[in-house]
Protein backbone atom coordinates (compact mmCIF):
# COMPACT_ATOMS: atom_id res chain seq x y z
CA UNK A 1 0.00 0.00 0.00
CA UNK A 2 0.63 3.42 -0.87
CA UNK A 3 2.38 5.36 2.51
CA UNK A 4 1.56 9.21 2.38
CA UNK A 5 3.05 10.95 5.67
CA UNK A 6 1.38 14.52 5.81
CA UNK A 7 1.12 14.91 9.46
CA UNK A 8 4.87 17.11 9.29
CA UNK A 9 3.31 19.42 12.34
CA UNK A 10 3.15 16.37 14.61
CA UNK A 11 6.86 15.77 14.00
CA UNK A 12 9.48 15.41 10.84
CA UNK A 13 11.59 12.23 9.66
CA UNK A 14 15.13 13.28 10.51
CA UNK A 15 17.63 13.89 7.81
CA UNK A 16 20.09 11.50 6.73
CA UNK A 17 22.55 14.04 6.98
CA UNK A 18 21.08 15.14 11.02
CA UNK A 19 21.36 11.20 11.94
CA UNK A 20 25.07 11.09 10.17
CA UNK A 21 26.08 14.36 12.69
CA UNK A 22 24.84 12.27 15.44
CA UNK A 23 26.27 8.90 15.59
CA UNK A 24 29.85 9.67 16.38
CA UNK A 25 28.09 10.97 19.66
CA UNK A 26 26.60 8.08 20.70
CA UNK A 27 29.75 6.03 19.94
CA UNK A 28 32.16 4.55 22.58
CA UNK A 29 35.10 5.09 19.71
CA UNK A 30 34.67 8.69 19.30
CA UNK A 31 33.22 11.89 21.28
CA UNK A 32 31.19 10.84 24.20
CA UNK A 33 32.99 13.18 26.71
CA UNK A 34 31.05 15.14 28.94
CA UNK A 35 31.10 19.01 27.63
CA UNK A 36 32.02 20.35 31.29
CA UNK A 37 34.82 17.92 31.64
CA UNK A 38 38.00 19.45 32.04
CA UNK A 39 39.71 16.67 29.80
CA UNK A 40 40.48 16.32 26.29
CA UNK A 41 37.36 13.54 26.07
CA UNK A 42 35.38 16.59 27.73
CA UNK A 43 36.92 19.59 25.81
CA UNK A 44 35.74 17.86 22.04
CA UNK A 45 32.26 17.06 23.26
CA UNK A 46 32.02 20.96 24.23
CA UNK A 47 33.64 22.56 21.04
CA UNK A 48 31.33 20.60 19.31
CA UNK A 49 28.34 21.86 21.23
CA UNK A 50 29.65 25.07 20.76
CA UNK A 51 29.56 24.64 16.89
CA UNK A 52 26.33 23.51 17.00
CA UNK A 53 25.19 26.66 18.96
CA UNK A 54 26.51 28.45 16.56
CA UNK A 55 24.60 26.77 13.45
CA UNK A 56 21.44 27.37 15.38
CA UNK A 57 21.74 31.11 16.36
CA UNK A 58 22.70 31.60 12.64
CA UNK A 59 19.55 30.14 11.39
CA UNK A 60 17.71 32.75 13.59
CA UNK A 61 20.12 35.49 13.44
CA UNK A 62 20.92 35.83 17.25
CA UNK A 63 24.12 35.75 18.93
CA UNK A 64 25.35 32.02 20.08
CA UNK A 65 25.27 33.12 23.73
CA UNK A 66 21.38 34.10 23.32
CA UNK A 67 20.61 30.23 22.48
CA UNK A 68 19.78 28.11 25.48
CA UNK A 69 19.70 24.30 24.93
CA UNK A 70 16.60 22.55 26.30
CA UNK A 71 14.49 19.12 25.48
CA UNK A 72 12.26 20.67 23.31
CA UNK A 73 9.33 23.05 22.44
CA UNK A 74 7.71 22.12 25.66
CA UNK A 75 9.98 23.27 27.65
CA UNK A 76 11.19 26.62 26.25
CA UNK A 77 7.97 27.46 26.48
CA UNK A 78 7.86 26.33 30.25
CA UNK A 79 11.05 28.06 30.72
CA UNK A 80 9.91 31.21 29.15
CA UNK A 81 7.33 31.83 30.91
CA UNK A 82 8.39 31.15 34.22
CA UNK A 83 11.76 32.41 33.98
CA UNK A 84 10.24 35.64 33.09
CA UNK A 85 7.63 35.65 35.72
CA UNK A 86 9.60 34.87 38.36
CA UNK A 87 12.68 37.26 38.10
CA UNK A 88 9.99 40.17 37.74
CA UNK A 89 7.44 39.34 40.29
CA UNK A 90 8.24 41.78 42.86
CA UNK A 91 7.14 44.87 40.10
CA UNK A 92 5.17 42.71 38.26
CA UNK A 93 2.59 40.00 37.66
CA UNK A 94 0.79 39.89 34.46
CA UNK A 95 0.94 37.80 31.47
CA UNK A 96 -0.52 38.76 27.71
CA UNK A 97 -1.20 35.52 25.45
CA UNK A 98 -3.87 34.27 23.33
CA UNK A 99 -6.71 31.96 23.19
CA UNK A 100 -5.20 30.03 20.77
CA UNK A 101 -1.62 29.07 21.90
CA UNK A 102 -0.22 25.50 22.29
CA UNK A 103 -1.35 23.70 25.42
CA UNK A 104 2.52 23.86 26.35
CA UNK A 105 2.15 27.94 26.75
CA UNK A 106 -1.85 27.40 28.20
CA UNK A 107 -1.49 25.23 30.87
CA UNK A 108 2.06 26.91 32.39
CA UNK A 109 -0.55 29.98 32.44
CA UNK A 110 -3.15 28.25 34.04
CA UNK A 111 -0.72 27.13 36.89
CA UNK A 112 0.62 30.38 37.04
CA UNK A 113 -2.96 31.70 37.62
CA UNK A 114 -2.97 29.72 40.87
CA UNK A 115 0.70 31.08 42.23
CA UNK A 116 -1.07 33.89 41.77
CA UNK A 117 -0.38 35.79 38.64
CA UNK A 118 -2.73 37.34 36.11
CA UNK A 119 -3.23 36.26 32.24
CA UNK A 120 -4.98 37.94 29.67
CA UNK A 121 -6.10 35.52 27.49
CA UNK A 122 -6.52 37.35 23.83
CA UNK A 123 -9.29 36.41 21.12
CA UNK A 124 -8.08 35.58 17.80
CA UNK A 125 -10.54 36.91 14.51
CA UNK A 126 -12.35 34.21 12.46
CA UNK A 127 -9.58 33.40 10.49
CA UNK A 128 -7.50 33.38 13.80
CA UNK A 129 -5.38 36.25 13.57
CA UNK A 130 -4.72 38.14 16.81
CA UNK A 131 -5.14 42.35 16.72
CA UNK A 132 -1.85 43.87 17.71
CA UNK A 133 -4.14 46.89 18.70
CA UNK A 134 -5.71 44.32 20.96
CA UNK A 135 -2.54 43.67 22.31
CA UNK A 136 -1.43 47.43 22.95
CA UNK A 137 -4.91 47.84 24.55
CA UNK A 138 -4.39 44.65 27.22
CA UNK A 139 -0.79 45.93 28.65
CA UNK A 140 -0.72 47.45 32.30
CA UNK A 141 1.84 48.43 34.22
CA UNK A 142 1.80 45.03 35.91
CA UNK A 143 2.60 43.24 32.54
CA UNK A 144 5.83 41.27 32.49
CA UNK A 145 5.26 38.93 29.54
CA UNK A 146 3.37 39.21 25.99
CA UNK A 147 3.61 35.57 24.83
CA UNK A 148 1.97 35.09 21.24
CA UNK A 149 3.10 32.09 18.81
CA UNK A 150 4.69 33.00 15.58
CA UNK A 151 2.61 30.26 13.79
CA UNK A 152 -0.67 28.46 14.97
CA UNK A 153 0.04 24.22 15.01
CA UNK A 154 -3.23 23.31 14.07
CA UNK A 155 -5.09 26.09 11.20
CA UNK A 156 -1.11 27.57 10.42
CA UNK A 157 -2.13 30.89 11.07
CA UNK A 158 0.99 33.12 11.16
CA UNK A 159 0.50 36.46 13.36
CA UNK A 160 1.42 39.48 12.93
CA UNK A 161 4.85 39.13 15.37
CA UNK A 162 7.23 42.27 14.04
CA UNK A 163 3.89 44.24 14.36
CA UNK A 164 3.00 43.69 17.47
CA UNK A 165 6.71 44.27 18.38
CA UNK A 166 6.45 47.34 17.35
CA UNK A 167 3.97 48.27 19.66
CA UNK A 168 5.67 46.76 22.76
CA UNK A 169 8.55 48.65 21.94
CA UNK A 170 9.51 51.28 25.24
CA UNK A 171 6.84 49.68 26.99
CA UNK A 172 9.31 47.50 29.56
CA UNK A 173 7.21 44.68 28.45
CA UNK A 174 9.09 41.56 27.36
CA UNK A 175 7.74 39.12 24.12
CA UNK A 176 8.17 35.67 23.38
CA UNK A 177 6.93 33.93 20.78
CA UNK A 178 6.34 30.48 20.19
CA UNK A 179 8.21 28.97 17.25
CA UNK A 180 8.03 25.85 17.10
CA UNK A 181 5.94 25.53 13.66
CA UNK A 182 8.34 28.58 11.91
CA UNK A 183 11.82 27.83 12.90
CA UNK A 184 13.13 26.00 9.81
CA UNK A 185 10.41 26.38 7.72
CA UNK A 186 9.77 30.25 7.07
CA UNK A 187 11.69 32.74 7.62
CA UNK A 188 12.36 33.76 11.63
CA UNK A 189 14.91 36.37 12.66
CA UNK A 190 14.79 37.92 15.95
CA UNK A 191 15.86 40.85 14.99
CA UNK A 192 12.96 41.73 12.36
CA UNK A 193 10.72 39.68 14.67
CA UNK A 194 11.59 42.13 17.51
CA UNK A 195 10.89 39.06 19.93
CA UNK A 196 13.02 39.05 23.29
CA UNK A 197 12.28 34.92 23.67
CA UNK A 198 11.48 32.49 21.14
CA UNK A 199 11.45 29.14 21.79
CA UNK A 200 11.85 25.76 18.88
CA UNK A 201 12.03 22.33 18.73
CA UNK A 202 14.52 20.19 16.40
CA UNK A 203 12.37 17.51 15.60
CA UNK A 204 9.43 19.93 13.67
CA UNK A 205 12.38 21.06 11.25
CA UNK A 206 13.63 17.00 10.68
CA UNK A 207 16.36 17.12 13.66
CA UNK A 208 16.24 14.69 16.69
CA UNK A 209 13.10 14.31 19.65
CA UNK A 210 14.60 15.54 22.52
CA UNK A 211 16.67 18.65 21.59
CA UNK A 212 15.29 22.04 21.39
CA UNK A 213 16.38 25.69 22.41
CA UNK A 214 14.73 29.25 24.16
CA UNK A 215 16.75 32.41 22.60
CA UNK A 216 16.51 34.76 25.70
CA UNK A 217 17.81 38.12 23.91
CA UNK A 218 21.27 39.60 25.65
CA UNK A 219 19.79 41.39 29.02
CA UNK A 220 16.45 39.80 29.60
CA UNK A 221 16.33 39.07 33.51
CA UNK A 222 15.65 35.06 33.40
CA UNK A 223 15.45 33.13 36.51
CA UNK A 224 16.90 29.51 35.25
CA UNK A 225 15.04 26.72 34.93
CA UNK A 226 16.48 23.88 35.92
CA UNK A 227 19.02 23.91 39.36
CA UNK A 228 21.43 21.51 39.60
CA UNK A 229 24.30 22.51 37.10
CA UNK A 230 26.33 25.26 35.43
CA UNK A 231 25.18 24.21 32.18
CA UNK A 232 24.04 26.70 29.55
CA UNK A 233 25.18 29.79 31.70
CA UNK A 234 24.09 28.56 34.62
CA UNK A 235 20.11 29.08 32.84
CA UNK A 236 19.66 25.24 32.40
CA UNK A 237 21.68 22.88 34.86
CA UNK A 238 21.77 19.15 32.91
CA UNK A 239 24.42 17.33 31.33
CA UNK A 240 24.04 18.52 27.32
CA UNK A 241 21.96 16.22 25.21
CA UNK A 242 25.25 16.25 23.48
CA UNK A 243 23.73 13.86 19.94
CA UNK A 244 20.67 15.58 20.08
CA UNK A 245 22.45 18.76 20.02
CA UNK A 246 24.66 18.11 17.38
CA UNK A 247 21.72 16.57 15.11
CA UNK A 248 19.70 19.93 15.80
CA UNK A 249 22.91 22.23 14.73
CA UNK A 250 22.82 20.10 11.17
CA UNK A 251 18.79 20.45 10.67
CA UNK A 252 19.57 24.46 11.36
CA UNK A 253 22.78 24.36 8.75
CA UNK A 254 20.69 22.91 6.07
CA UNK A 255 17.39 24.63 6.96
CA UNK A 256 19.65 28.10 6.30
CA UNK A 257 20.10 26.73 2.62
CA UNK A 258 17.06 24.73 1.83
CA UNK A 259 14.67 27.50 3.42
CA UNK A 260 13.57 29.13 0.01
CA UNK A 261 13.66 25.50 -1.78
CA UNK A 262 11.13 23.76 1.04
CA UNK A 263 8.88 27.71 0.85
CA UNK A 264 7.97 26.66 -2.57
CA UNK A 265 7.95 23.12 -2.68
CA UNK A 266 5.60 23.25 -0.03
CA UNK A 267 3.28 26.32 -0.89
CA UNK A 268 2.97 24.44 -4.55
CA UNK A 269 1.75 21.62 -2.91
CA UNK A 270 -0.65 22.92 -0.37
CA UNK A 271 -2.06 25.38 -2.76
CA UNK A 272 -3.03 22.21 -5.05
CA UNK A 273 -4.22 20.39 -2.30
CA UNK A 274 -6.27 22.74 -0.56
CA UNK A 275 -7.76 23.66 -4.59
CA UNK A 276 -8.39 20.27 -4.95
CA UNK A 277 -10.49 19.72 -1.59
CA UNK A 278 -12.54 23.03 -1.95
CA UNK A 279 -13.49 22.24 -5.63
CA UNK A 280 -13.95 18.51 -5.38
CA UNK A 281 -15.70 18.07 -1.68
CA UNK A 282 -19.21 20.00 -0.95
CA UNK A 283 -19.56 21.56 2.41
CA UNK A 284 -15.79 21.69 3.29
CA UNK A 285 -14.12 24.77 4.47
CA UNK A 286 -10.32 26.07 4.86
CA UNK A 287 -9.51 26.70 8.70
CA UNK A 288 -6.88 29.42 8.97
CA UNK A 289 -6.34 32.64 6.96
CA UNK A 290 -6.28 32.11 3.34
CA UNK A 291 -2.69 33.69 2.36
CA UNK A 292 -0.88 34.21 5.84
CA UNK A 293 -0.26 30.53 6.86
CA UNK A 294 2.01 27.92 7.09
CA UNK A 295 3.21 26.89 3.83
CA UNK A 296 2.71 23.05 4.67
CA UNK A 297 -0.79 23.66 6.01
CA UNK A 298 -4.01 22.48 5.15
CA UNK A 299 -6.85 22.44 7.73
CA UNK A 300 -10.20 21.70 6.70
CA UNK A 301 -13.78 20.80 8.31
CA UNK A 302 -16.30 18.73 6.72
CA UNK A 303 -19.41 19.29 7.58
CA UNK A 304 -21.39 16.29 8.74
CA UNK A 305 -18.79 13.71 9.65
CA UNK A 306 -16.16 13.48 12.37
CA UNK A 307 -12.61 13.76 13.01
CA UNK A 308 -11.60 10.70 13.88
CA UNK A 309 -13.30 8.47 11.52
CA UNK A 310 -12.14 10.27 8.48
CA UNK A 311 -8.47 10.21 10.54
CA UNK A 312 -8.37 6.19 10.59
CA UNK A 313 -10.12 5.59 7.18
CA UNK A 314 -7.48 7.53 5.78
CA UNK A 315 -4.53 5.81 7.82
CA UNK A 316 -6.09 2.64 6.47
CA UNK A 317 -5.46 3.75 2.85
CA UNK A 318 -1.77 4.67 4.23
CA UNK A 319 -2.71 8.26 4.62
CA UNK A 320 -1.52 9.96 7.96
CA UNK A 321 -2.85 13.08 9.42
CA UNK A 322 -4.69 14.72 12.52
CA UNK A 323 -7.47 15.99 13.51
CA UNK A 324 -9.07 18.35 15.76
CA UNK A 325 -12.04 16.27 17.21
CA UNK A 326 -13.13 15.73 20.32
CA UNK A 327 -13.18 12.15 20.16
CA UNK A 328 -9.05 12.02 19.35
CA UNK A 329 -8.56 13.55 22.80
CA UNK A 330 -8.73 12.28 26.50
CA UNK A 331 -10.56 15.24 27.51
CA UNK A 332 -13.71 14.84 24.67
CA UNK A 333 -13.09 18.78 23.90
CA UNK A 334 -13.19 19.36 20.51
CA UNK A 335 -9.90 22.09 19.46
CA UNK A 336 -9.22 25.06 21.57
CA UNK A 337 -7.68 26.77 18.68
CA UNK A 338 -11.21 26.20 16.14
CA UNK A 339 -13.80 26.90 18.78
CA UNK A 340 -11.63 30.20 19.32
CA UNK A 341 -12.12 31.09 15.67
CA UNK A 342 -15.92 30.74 15.86
CA UNK A 343 -16.39 27.07 14.88
CA UNK A 344 -19.24 25.72 16.12
CA UNK A 345 -18.77 22.46 17.40
CA UNK A 346 -19.99 20.47 15.13
CA UNK A 347 -17.40 21.87 12.33
CA UNK A 348 -14.73 21.86 15.46
CA UNK A 349 -15.11 18.13 15.63
CA UNK A 350 -15.00 17.82 11.66
CA UNK A 351 -11.70 18.81 11.42
CA UNK A 352 -8.68 17.37 9.40
CA UNK A 353 -5.40 18.66 9.42
CA UNK A 354 -2.99 18.17 6.43
CA UNK A 355 0.37 19.12 7.15
CA UNK A 356 3.03 18.49 4.22
CA UNK A 357 6.96 18.16 4.29
CA UNK A 358 10.15 17.32 2.01
CA UNK A 359 9.45 13.93 1.02
CA UNK A 360 6.05 14.86 -0.02
CA UNK A 361 5.12 14.86 -4.25
CA UNK A 362 2.55 15.93 -6.43
CA UNK A 363 1.43 12.09 -6.94
CA UNK A 364 0.99 11.87 -2.80
CA UNK A 365 -1.36 15.09 -3.42
CA UNK A 366 -3.21 13.13 -6.36
CA UNK A 367 -3.41 10.19 -4.08
CA UNK A 368 -4.98 11.89 -1.25
CA UNK A 369 -7.43 14.32 -3.47
CA UNK A 370 -8.40 10.87 -5.12
CA UNK A 371 -9.14 8.63 -1.58
CA UNK A 372 -10.34 11.61 1.11
CA UNK A 373 -13.43 12.27 -1.35
CA UNK A 374 -14.65 8.54 -1.46
CA UNK A 375 -13.88 8.07 2.17
CA UNK A 376 -15.96 11.92 2.72
CA UNK A 377 -18.90 10.25 0.64
CA UNK A 378 -18.54 6.62 2.42
CA UNK A 379 -18.83 8.94 6.24
CA UNK A 380 -21.84 10.79 5.40
CA UNK A 381 -23.63 8.41 3.31
CA UNK A 382 -23.38 6.75 7.15
CA UNK A 383 -24.41 10.29 8.67
CA UNK A 384 -27.37 11.56 10.64
CA UNK A 385 -26.93 14.57 9.43
CA UNK A 386 -27.00 13.96 5.81
CA UNK A 387 -30.82 13.58 5.19
CA UNK A 388 -31.72 10.86 2.38
CA UNK A 389 -32.81 12.73 -0.86
CA UNK B 1 -4.10 -1.29 15.78
CA UNK B 2 -5.12 2.03 14.68
CA UNK B 3 -6.09 4.43 18.16
CA UNK B 4 -6.00 1.35 20.09
CA UNK B 5 -9.14 -0.56 18.95
CA UNK B 6 -9.68 -4.36 18.71
CA UNK B 7 -9.52 -5.94 15.32
CA UNK B 8 -13.22 -6.97 15.94
CA UNK B 9 -13.85 -2.42 16.35
CA UNK B 10 -11.80 -2.15 13.63
CA UNK B 11 -13.44 -4.81 11.34
CA UNK B 12 -17.12 -3.02 12.16
CA UNK B 13 -15.61 0.26 11.56
CA UNK B 14 -14.83 -0.65 8.33
CA UNK B 15 -17.10 -2.54 7.46
CA UNK B 16 -20.38 -1.33 9.56
CA UNK B 17 -23.40 -3.82 9.37
CA UNK B 18 -27.44 -2.45 8.70
CA UNK B 19 -26.02 0.74 7.73
CA UNK B 20 -29.19 3.41 6.81
CA UNK B 21 -32.50 4.69 6.83
CA UNK B 22 -35.71 2.44 7.07
CA UNK B 23 -39.18 3.10 4.56
CA UNK B 24 -41.74 3.45 7.60
CA UNK B 25 -39.92 1.86 10.58
CA UNK B 26 -41.94 0.50 13.66
CA UNK B 27 -39.60 2.22 16.51
CA UNK B 28 -36.92 5.49 15.74
CA UNK B 29 -34.31 6.27 18.35
CA UNK B 30 -32.63 9.16 18.25
CA UNK B 31 -29.39 10.32 20.98
CA UNK B 32 -26.68 12.67 21.24
CA UNK B 33 -26.18 15.84 19.74
CA UNK B 34 -23.63 17.22 16.92
CA UNK B 35 -21.65 19.67 20.31
CA UNK B 36 -20.71 16.59 21.83
CA UNK B 37 -19.65 15.02 18.79
CA UNK B 38 -21.65 12.10 18.14
CA UNK B 39 -25.30 11.63 17.12
CA UNK B 40 -26.85 7.82 16.52
CA UNK B 41 -30.14 6.76 15.14
CA UNK B 42 -31.66 3.24 15.05
CA UNK B 43 -34.52 2.42 13.14
CA UNK B 44 -36.47 -0.66 13.95
CA UNK B 45 -38.76 -3.39 12.61
CA UNK B 46 -40.90 -4.87 15.22
CA UNK B 47 -42.71 -8.25 14.35
CA UNK B 48 -44.66 -10.61 17.00
CA UNK B 49 -42.80 -8.45 19.90
CA UNK B 50 -39.35 -9.87 17.62
CA UNK B 51 -36.76 -7.59 16.16
CA UNK B 52 -36.65 -8.67 12.76
CA UNK B 53 -34.24 -5.53 11.54
CA UNK B 54 -32.19 -3.12 12.95
CA UNK B 55 -30.99 -0.23 10.61
CA UNK B 56 -28.52 2.92 12.12
CA UNK B 57 -26.98 6.46 11.03
CA UNK B 58 -23.68 7.36 12.97
CA UNK B 59 -22.13 10.80 13.27
CA UNK B 60 -19.38 9.88 15.18
CA UNK B 61 -15.65 8.44 16.27
CA UNK B 62 -14.57 4.89 15.13
CA UNK B 63 -15.83 3.73 18.12
CA UNK B 64 -19.15 5.16 17.95
CA UNK B 65 -19.85 3.61 14.27
CA UNK B 66 -18.35 0.22 15.76
CA UNK B 67 -20.81 0.39 18.77
CA UNK B 68 -23.34 1.04 16.58
CA UNK B 69 -23.16 -1.65 14.04
CA UNK B 70 -22.52 -4.18 16.91
CA UNK B 71 -25.67 -3.66 18.60
CA UNK B 72 -27.58 -4.18 15.45
CA UNK B 73 -26.22 -7.26 15.21
CA UNK B 74 -26.54 -8.41 18.69
CA UNK B 75 -30.35 -7.22 18.81
CA UNK B 76 -31.48 -8.70 15.02
CA UNK B 77 -33.72 -11.80 16.14
CA UNK B 78 -34.14 -10.92 19.43
CA UNK B 79 -37.56 -10.21 21.67
CA UNK B 80 -37.99 -6.34 22.42
CA UNK B 81 -36.83 -8.19 26.28
CA UNK B 82 -34.12 -9.88 25.29
CA UNK B 83 -33.08 -6.86 23.69
CA UNK B 84 -33.36 -4.41 26.60
CA UNK B 85 -30.63 -6.98 28.60
CA UNK B 86 -28.12 -6.05 25.93
CA UNK B 87 -26.51 -3.52 27.64
CA UNK B 88 -23.33 -1.09 26.90
CA UNK B 89 -21.28 -3.44 28.33
CA UNK B 90 -21.79 -6.23 26.32
CA UNK B 91 -21.63 -4.20 23.16
CA UNK B 92 -17.81 -3.89 24.85
CA UNK B 93 -17.47 -7.24 24.94
CA UNK B 94 -18.98 -8.60 21.62
CA UNK B 95 -16.10 -5.52 20.21
CA UNK B 96 -13.38 -7.43 22.71
CA UNK B 97 -13.33 -4.32 24.21
CA UNK B 98 -12.85 -0.46 23.55
CA UNK B 99 -10.25 2.10 24.90
CA UNK B 100 -10.97 3.53 28.56
CA UNK B 101 -11.42 6.90 26.86
CA UNK B 102 -14.16 5.56 24.19
CA UNK B 103 -16.17 3.50 26.67
CA UNK B 104 -18.64 6.85 26.58
CA UNK B 105 -19.60 5.38 23.22
CA UNK B 106 -21.29 2.35 24.08
CA UNK B 107 -23.44 4.13 26.21
CA UNK B 108 -24.63 5.75 23.02
CA UNK B 109 -25.27 2.88 21.61
CA UNK B 110 -26.99 1.47 24.15
CA UNK B 111 -29.49 4.57 24.63
CA UNK B 112 -30.40 4.72 20.93
CA UNK B 113 -31.50 1.66 21.28
CA UNK B 114 -33.69 2.02 24.28
CA UNK B 115 -34.88 4.96 22.73
CA UNK B 116 -35.97 2.98 19.57
CA UNK B 117 -38.12 0.60 21.79
CA UNK B 118 -39.42 3.28 24.00
CA UNK B 119 -40.69 5.38 20.35
CA UNK B 120 -42.08 1.71 19.51
CA UNK B 121 -43.55 1.18 22.69
CA UNK B 122 -45.25 4.66 22.74
CA UNK B 123 -46.57 4.08 19.21
CA UNK B 124 -48.12 0.96 19.63
CA UNK B 125 -49.40 0.83 23.40
CA UNK B 126 -49.23 4.55 24.17
CA UNK B 127 -46.86 3.95 26.51
CA UNK B 128 -42.98 4.36 26.43
CA UNK B 129 -40.14 2.94 27.98
CA UNK B 130 -40.58 2.21 32.04
CA UNK B 131 -38.26 4.60 33.90
CA UNK B 132 -36.32 5.08 30.83
CA UNK B 133 -33.99 8.45 30.85
CA UNK B 134 -31.77 8.84 27.48
CA UNK B 135 -28.49 10.17 29.28
CA UNK B 136 -27.77 14.16 28.40
CA UNK B 137 -24.20 14.10 27.16
CA UNK B 138 -22.08 11.22 25.66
Amino acid sequence: MRQVYMDYAATTPPLPEVVEAMLPYLDEKRVFGNPSSLHSFGQEARAAVEEARAKVAALINADPREIVFTSGGTESDNFALHGVLYANKDKKDHIITTKIEHSAILAPCRFLEKQGFKVTYLNVDKDGLVDPEEVKAAITDKTALVSIMHANNEIGTIEPIAEIAKLLNGKGVYFHTDAVQTVGQINVDVKELGVDLLSASAHKFYGPKGAGFLYIKKGTRMKAFMLGGEQEQRRRGSTENVPGIMGMGKACEIAKIDLPNRIKHLTDLRDKLSQGLLKIIPDIHLNGHPTKRLPKNVDVSVQFIEGESMLLNLDLEGIAVSTGSACSSSTLEPSHVLLAIGKPPEEAHGSIRFTLGRLNTEADVDYVLDIFPKIVEKLRAMSPLVRRK
Amino acid sequence: MAAGYSEKVMDHFRHPRNVGEMENPDGIGHVGNPTCGDIMEMYLRVKDKVITEAKFKTFGCGAAIATSSMITELITGKTLEEALKVSNKSVIAALDGLPPVKQHCSVLAEDALKSAIDDYLKKTTGKGLEGWQPHNEH
